[in-house]
């Protein structure tokens, strides 16, 4: 069942659940940070509009500098601008950043201590109709890969929200993941978020599996876990929303309590927030983990719901990765 | 503002003993680059001990000019410069590229105090550039931002990335120094990837151009000032320099791009750089 405290949308298993982009949170957070520090400032590579930064550029119109079809130069221009005192917040497609200026990110934003925040938009399948191409589903493994980086992916406008205005309070190079259809709101205004904290957001009863998520896919690993629940099998969702650094103590007990693990992304199961959880595991509590995330191939054309499906991470998927991770249990 | 003879002959004491400390450290490190080094000495000491605008003793200094090092691979000539500037003491020009040292093989911001940006990476220094210029415009500071660059890093399509942005935006407090040298780790430039006309090209960008002897400090000091009296563009000054310049087997000659000497061609460089052009006593140092 619902944990009570996390105060989650009362609507959430109604039929007409309330959907809203996640980049909005964006959008809007981006402003309210702006709003609270003269400090903050935006960058955009010719996708102004698409990244929701145009909400900054019209009521902070000198803080605001295009770059153009630029997105390594936008890194390295970010990468000054941190160094010289600013908070800068660079948007593009996670494709092209963090994907195309990754050395930019890696030498002049994470080397350099550099305090600048990464938001990678249409990320996971969200791109839908656009194709692999505009699909993220390495950027995951791209970021967290870096030292001093930290990697934050929402799962929903509100946390979109909460997590942008944190990013500009916290000292150093954050990642933002965000998505770009319009998805189910998990949370509301007065959720709890605090970045580095793992959030559960329903346990059941004897559970026999953690399912760790992050994203929007939250929202289908809560679906799964009512439906295992009314089927006999108790599970524990967490929200794992901060992926780099890792909440190990929340991960670790629940993974404990349980005894199986199943991790649900929007990413290539290799390298991915899996992977982080499967190396934290590993380390400290081995146990039988299923990756549901795509797995190893390129995406294609389709709606983001459509592409869910077809790759792997519907809610039926999830349910049958906890009952095979239970029957590995020991 | 030229030049007296009294600093012109101070320049060519500081660029003759950053040369010799070159080539110590560079043989001493065993590996690292040497000929971009030893030609852009004249135009490090031309920076640190006449035009920059820095207090070694407070390198956080926020009005300082900031010195952008692009082509981070001549780093031995930027920490000789700075430490003879009083960065940090001389004798610790010698842990160059040894485990714990403050002088990475290339230079890295977060451990020595005086560097802006860890660089290296080709290519990348003028975008960050860009970036501390659009913060001092921000802010309404005065201080100004000079990219130095290697010719070869010319053909990394992120430096005219910058380029475009740097122009467009007028961003004239930025002064871009281009090490025109005409080698690179594969030849001379026009065999790898011809650059010419890079003139034209910085001209077609929005820059203002101008093309100097590197080896000239008046020239060097001259195209710095009018860099900075020019209101509406930033600048580009292309200096023609030669590799290796002082030691005269290995000037001109991209083998020496991305090698160090031994300790007979250290001797036998450090010979002639001793009594370069018969004009400066040296001590053995």
């Amino acid at each position: 069942m619902f944990i009570r405290g996390q105060k989650l949308n009362k609507k959430l298993f109604s039929k007409n659940v309330e959907r809203a982009p996640v980049r909005d949170g964006y959008g809007e957070g981006l402003v309210l940070a702006g709003r609270a520090d003269k400090k903050v400032v935006a960058l955009c590579a010719d996708l102004f509009e698409s990244t929701r930064t145009h909400l900054f550029a019209k009521e902070f119109p000198e803080r605001f500098f295009e770059v153009g079809v630029a997105e390594q130069n936008m890194a390295g221009i970010a990468a000054g601008l941190g160094v010289a005192g600013k908070i800068p917040f660079v948007a593009s497609y996670a494709v092209f950043s963090p994907g195309r200026n990754w050395e930019q990110i890696r030498t002049n934003i994470s080397y350099n201590n550099s305090n600048v925040k990464i938001a990678g938009h249409h990320a996971g399948l969200s791109a839908g109709p656009d194709g692999a191409v505009h699909q993220a589903l390495e950027d995951i493994a791209l970021t967290r890969v870096m030292a001093n980086m930290r990697v934050i992916v929402p799962c929903d406008i509100h946390e979109a929200r909460k997590a942008t205005v944190a990013a500009a309070k916290m000292w150093g190079p954050v990642y933002l993941r965000f998505s770009k259809s319009e998805t189910p709101v998990i949370t509301s205004e007065d959720t709890p978020f605090d970045p580095g904290r793992a959030e559960v957001f329903w346990e059941s009863k004897s559970p026999k599996c953690a399912i760790i998520a992050c994203g929007p896919l939250v929202y289908n690993a809560l679906l799964a876990a009512r439906e295992l629940e009314n089927e006999g099998v108790g599970t524990i969702v967490i929200n794992n929303h901060t992926i780099k650094p890792m909440d190990t103590a929340r991960v670790l007990d629940a993974a404990k309590r349980c005894g199986a693990v199943v991790t649900v992304e929007e990413h290539q199961v290799e390298g991915g927030m899996g992977s982080a959880v499967a190396e934290v595991l590993a380390t400290n509590l081995p146990m039988p983990q299923e990756f549901v995330g795509v797995q190893g191939v390129f995406g294609e054309s389709g709606q983001p719901g459509e592409l869910v499906g077809q790759y792997g991470m519907g809610v039926r998927d999830i349910k049958l990765a906890v009952r095979s991770a239970i029957k590995r249990r020991k | 503002m030229h030049l007296d003879d009294r600093e012109q002959k101070f320049l060519e004491e500081v660029a003759n003993k950053i040369r010799k400390r070159i080539v110590d450290i560079v043989e001493d490190a065993g590996s690292g680059h040497i000929a971009g080094p030893m030609g852009m000495a004249d135009i490090f000491a031309a920076l640190y001990f006449h035009l920059l605008n820095h207090d070694p003793k407070n390198p956080g200094w926020e009005d300082r000019d900031r010195l952008v090092l692009s082509n981070g691979h001549v780093a031995p000539a930027q920490y000789a410069a700075m430490a003879y500037a009083g960065y940090f003491p001389v004798r610790e020009l010698k842990t160059l590229r040894k485990l714990h040292s403050r002088l990475q093989g290339h230079p890295c911001r977060e451990v020595l105090p005086g560097i802006e940006v860890s660089s290296g990476s080709l290519g990348e220094g003028l975008s960050q550039a860009a970036g501390m210029a659009l913060a001092a415009r921000l802010d309404g500071k005065k201080h100004r931002i000079y990219c130095l660059m290697s010719d070869g890093e010319q053909q990394e399509g992120s430096i005219w990335e910058a380029a475009m942005f740097i122009g467009k935006n007028r961003l004239s407090n930025v002064t871009a120094i281009v090490d025109r040298n005409s080698i690179q780790t594969d030849g001379c430039t026009e065999n790898v990837m011809a650059l010419e006309p890079l003139h034209e090209k910085y001209a077609a960008f929005g820059w203002h151009v101008l093309d100097i002897d590197g080896h000239n400090f008046e020239q060097i000091v001259d195209a710095v000032n009018e860099a900075k009296a020019v209101a509406y563009q930033p600048t580009v000054i292309i200096a023609h320099t030669v590799p290796g310049k002082g030691v005269d087997f290995m000037e001109g000659e991209y083998r020496w791009h991305s090698r160090s000497p031994n300790r007979e061609e250290e001797k036998k460089a450090l010979a002639k750089l001793r009594t370069l052009g018969g004009k400066i006593k040296s001590e053995d140092d």
